[in-house]
């Protein structure tokens, strides 16, 4: 319309302007003015098209982003439900690194404990730079009736690489009314921290007395079949029967080698303070031929190495205390634990490779305890002391045997104290310096770790 | 004669087992969940909080007595999202009780039944604590908490049919308070909109977010992460040049940090109830944050 009114306007301007104009002209003047005003009309007829087309398009654009919005909000919320399912089809993984500095005043090798023959993994480890257990964890729900758990650690021996299944478990989860079983390869529930990995140990080395009977750790293949009674206070109450083939058993047993029995008790005292006291006995009745290193005289090839057959029963007592200010634990934090061990044996210690054959009969009596205390002081940072004591009165027929077997106590009592202090910069890294007054043989050694233990990949467990 | 001895028997047992079906047994591992199961559940619940609001419902272990209440609960009721990721699978396998194993009805992950937001992108653990999952503290949204709440009771009803009923009444009761207390909070924080926070951890997006705060900065330098000196001279430097409304930090996290910036810089602080306090309602508990938060603005 306005248009149309532009061009009338124009015309009009024109013909009043030019009042010279012949008619012939002016009927000229008209015709272009025509096909202007036509030509003009067609270009905003197709200008209001397009305009049209693009005012639909983009409405169509904007239902589009309302329809994907509303995808997205949907997709959002069922992926949240399948977060529930995530884990059960993908094993959990863990890796643990570590490795440390040692340095050691005597001679690492030269390492005993009066009256006690060393076996498994017990020692000092390596002087200077090493890498210590590199853990490989993987454990999954199996379905909605088991569990299943595998451990292998990676470590170096003598400059051989080996492999190790510390830990290939399946547990139920179904069985109800308190009851579990595990079956498979497990490290046993005798003592406290023996069923902890030694990565979260609170120190870098075994307590002696770990060291001592067990070599560090006790691990066996069985079955353990635990209860929990249905208490307020927890009272869990087990059994494991196991194969007795690792040490501290020994020999090749065709049923069951060894056995313990387990109890525990625990709970809370108000909101501050927790505890927990554990009872334990270890039982194989059949040992046969098991070897260990006693003081080694001699060449390599022909070394004599002492060799138990007999009976061997362990009772131990464990006692951990914890406190944090309101039940928080993670700025400030107080642990303190205590274990006892005590070994009863019975049987012969024969010398492998000896020429004759030297055999003495065995009655041993071992016993040890460490007491610890932990304390986190400020966040990231904590502390602690251990001391450790062993005691041993071993006799048999023959005394030189059983010294020779590094069974007799030389007048030495074994004693430890350690103290360490630990930086932790997240729940997945910790730095550890360490010194030991070593005093397990009559030389006394100063030890020195620094250590580093670093977990990647699924989240770690808050053990008690 | 023998059809006869055996329908009263079975009308004995199962009169016996009625009468042994007490109180459901919950276990609830933060105070908010637990106080919404007694809401719910009312008389028919018997709930044990594993933690309280002076606790890291992240750093908790499995201590002997929460076995043992694991043990024997029938319901489990937990944030989920990776929050008790330390210690409840841990806490599940050593129960022994198959009622509140993953995926069993007896195990009542909040967060299942909401979307979550602060999902991390980036899995690497250079940023911090990083929730693969989302923001577990999904309670601190009203609207979601009622999402929860309807699901919650149907959980209930699941577990225990008899008494459909009364959580029926109870949810519907609990569901009318809490949207009548919504319109309250609503109209009491609308001064609320666009003021901006420094928080201690993301711990209050949710929050934020129903109340249109704006965070403009956190105390950790990472989430998880403790405050560093170097982070907040930086943090310092920028809350002078533009300076935020309030510091917000939960009851169980270090106040120090708060404390220092607030010093500094005048921006008062407030210390918020993550959770409510023992035997605390919901609306009580989010009554109270609400008034410490209008107070302390600006």
């Amino acid at each position: 319309m306005q248009k149309k009114l532009l061009m009338l306007s124009i015309t009009i301007a024109i013909s009043y302007s030019n009042p010279a104009f012949s008619n012939n002209e002016y009927e000229l003047l008209r015709q272009e003015i025509e096909l202007l005003k036509k030509n003009y009309e067609q270009r905003i007829q197709t200008l209001e098209q397009r305009l049209k087309k693009t005012e639909e398009q983009a409405q169509q654009a904007n239902s589009t982003a309302q329809n994907a919005a509303q995808k997205l909000e949907q997709t959002e919320l069922t992926s949240t439900a399948s977060n529930r399912t995530d884990n059960s089809f993908n094993p959990a993984l863990s890796i643990i690194l570590d490795g440390r500095y040692a340095d050691f005043d005597n001679d690492p090798d030269a390492y005993e404990l009066p009256g006690f023959s060393l076996g498994g993994e017990a020692g000092l480890g390596k002087e200077g730079f090493s890498i210590g257990h590199t853990e490989l964890t993987a454990s999954a729900n199996i379905d909605d009736q088991f569990y299943g758990e595998l451990t292998v650690a990676i470590h170096e021996d003598d400059n051989e690489t080996e492999v190790e299944v510390e830990q290939a478990f399946v547990q139920t989860l179904g069985l109800g009314n308190g009851m579990t079983i595990k079956a498979g390869r497990f490290f046993s529930a005798m003592g406290y921290i023996n069923e902890q990995h030694e990565h979260a140990w609170d120190f870098a080395d075994a307590p002696l007395i770990y060291r001592g009977l067990f070599g560090n750790k006790l691990l066996d293949d069985g079955l353990q079949i635990s209860y929990i009674a249905p208490t307020d206070l927890f009272f869990q109450l087990g059994t494991e029967l196991l194969s007795g083939d690792k040490f501290p058993a020994g020999g090749n047993s065709d049923g069951i080698g060894a056995w313990t029995a387990f109890a525990d008790l625990g709970g809370d005292i108000g909101i501050e303070h927790s505890w927990s006291l554990g009872l334990s006995h270890w039982e194989a009745d059949d040992i046969d031929g098991r070897t260990s290193g006693g003081h080694s005289h001699g060449n390599e090839e022909h070394e004599e190495v002492p060799s138990f057959t007999g009976e061997s029963k362990i009772s131990a007592l464990d006692l951990v205390y914890k406190w944090s200010p309101n039940g928080n634990p993670k700025n400030h934090n107080f642990k303190f634990q205590f274990e006892y061990f005590v070994r009863d044996e019975d049987g012969s210690i024969t010398m492998l490779n000896s020429e004759p054959l030297e055999t003495s009969s065995y009655d041993g009596d071992q016993s040890g305890w460490y007491a610890q205390a932990v304390y986190q002081f400020m966040p990231h940072w904590r502390t602690g002391f251990r001391y450790d004591q062993l005691d041993s009165d071993n006799t048999g027929s023959d005394s030189d045997i059983l010294e020779e077997a590094g069974l007799d106590d030389e007048g030495h009592t074994p004693k430890r104290y350690s103290t360490m202090l630990e930086w932790l910069p997240s729940e997945y890294s910790r730095i550890r310096l360490q010194y030991n007054r070593d005093k397990s043989y009559e030389e006394a050694d100063n030890q020195f770790f620094l250590q580093y233990t670093h977990s990647l990949g699924s989240h770690g467990t808050h053990n008690y | 004669m023998k059809t006869t001895i055996k329908v009263v028997l079975m009308n004995l047992l199962l009169s016996m087992s009625t009468m042994v079906k007490a109180e459901i047994q919950v276990l609830a591992c933060e105070p908010e969940w637990g106080s919404l199961v007694n809401s719910l559940g009312g008389k028919q619940v018997n709930v044990y909080q594993a933690t309280t609001n002076q606790q890291d419902p992240h750093h908790i272990q499995a201590r002997p007595s929460l076995i043992a209440k694991a043990r024997r609960a029938d319901l489990l009721v937990c944030a989920g999202a990776e929050l008790e990721a330390g210690w409840l699978p841990l806490l599940l396998r050593k129960s022994g009780n198959p009622d509140i194993q993953a995926g069993k009805p007896g195990y009542f992950m909040a967060s299942d039944y909401v979307t979550l937001l602060d999902k991390a992108t980036t899995l690497d653990r250079s940023y911090g604590d990083v929730h693969a999952a989302g923001n577990p503290h999904v309670h601190l949204d009203p609207e979601r908490l009622l999402k929860v709440a309807q699901a919650l009771s149907q959980t209930l009803i699941a577990i225990d049919p008899d008494n459909q009923e009364n959580y029926q009444i109870n949810l519907n009761s609990f569901t009318q308070k809490w949207l009548n207390m919504g319109q309250k909070w609503r109209k009491q924080t609308l001064s609320l909109t666009n003021k901006s926070i420094v928080v201690y951890h993301r711990s209050w997006i949710y929050l934020q977010k129903w109340l249109g705060l704006n965070e403009v900065g956190a105390l950790e330098p990472k989430p998880g992460i403790p405050p560093t000196s170097s982070h907040l001279t930086q943090l310092l430097v920028r809350m002078k040049q533009t300076p935020a409304d309030m510091i917000i930090y939960a009851s169980y996290q270090d106040s120090k940090a708060a404390k220092w910036l607030s010093q500094k810089t005048g921006i008062p602080t407030v210390m918020l109830n993550i959770s409510p306090d023992e035997g605390e309602s919901l609306f009580d508990w989010y009554q109270q944050l609400i008034d410490r938060l209008v107070k302390e603005k600006k």
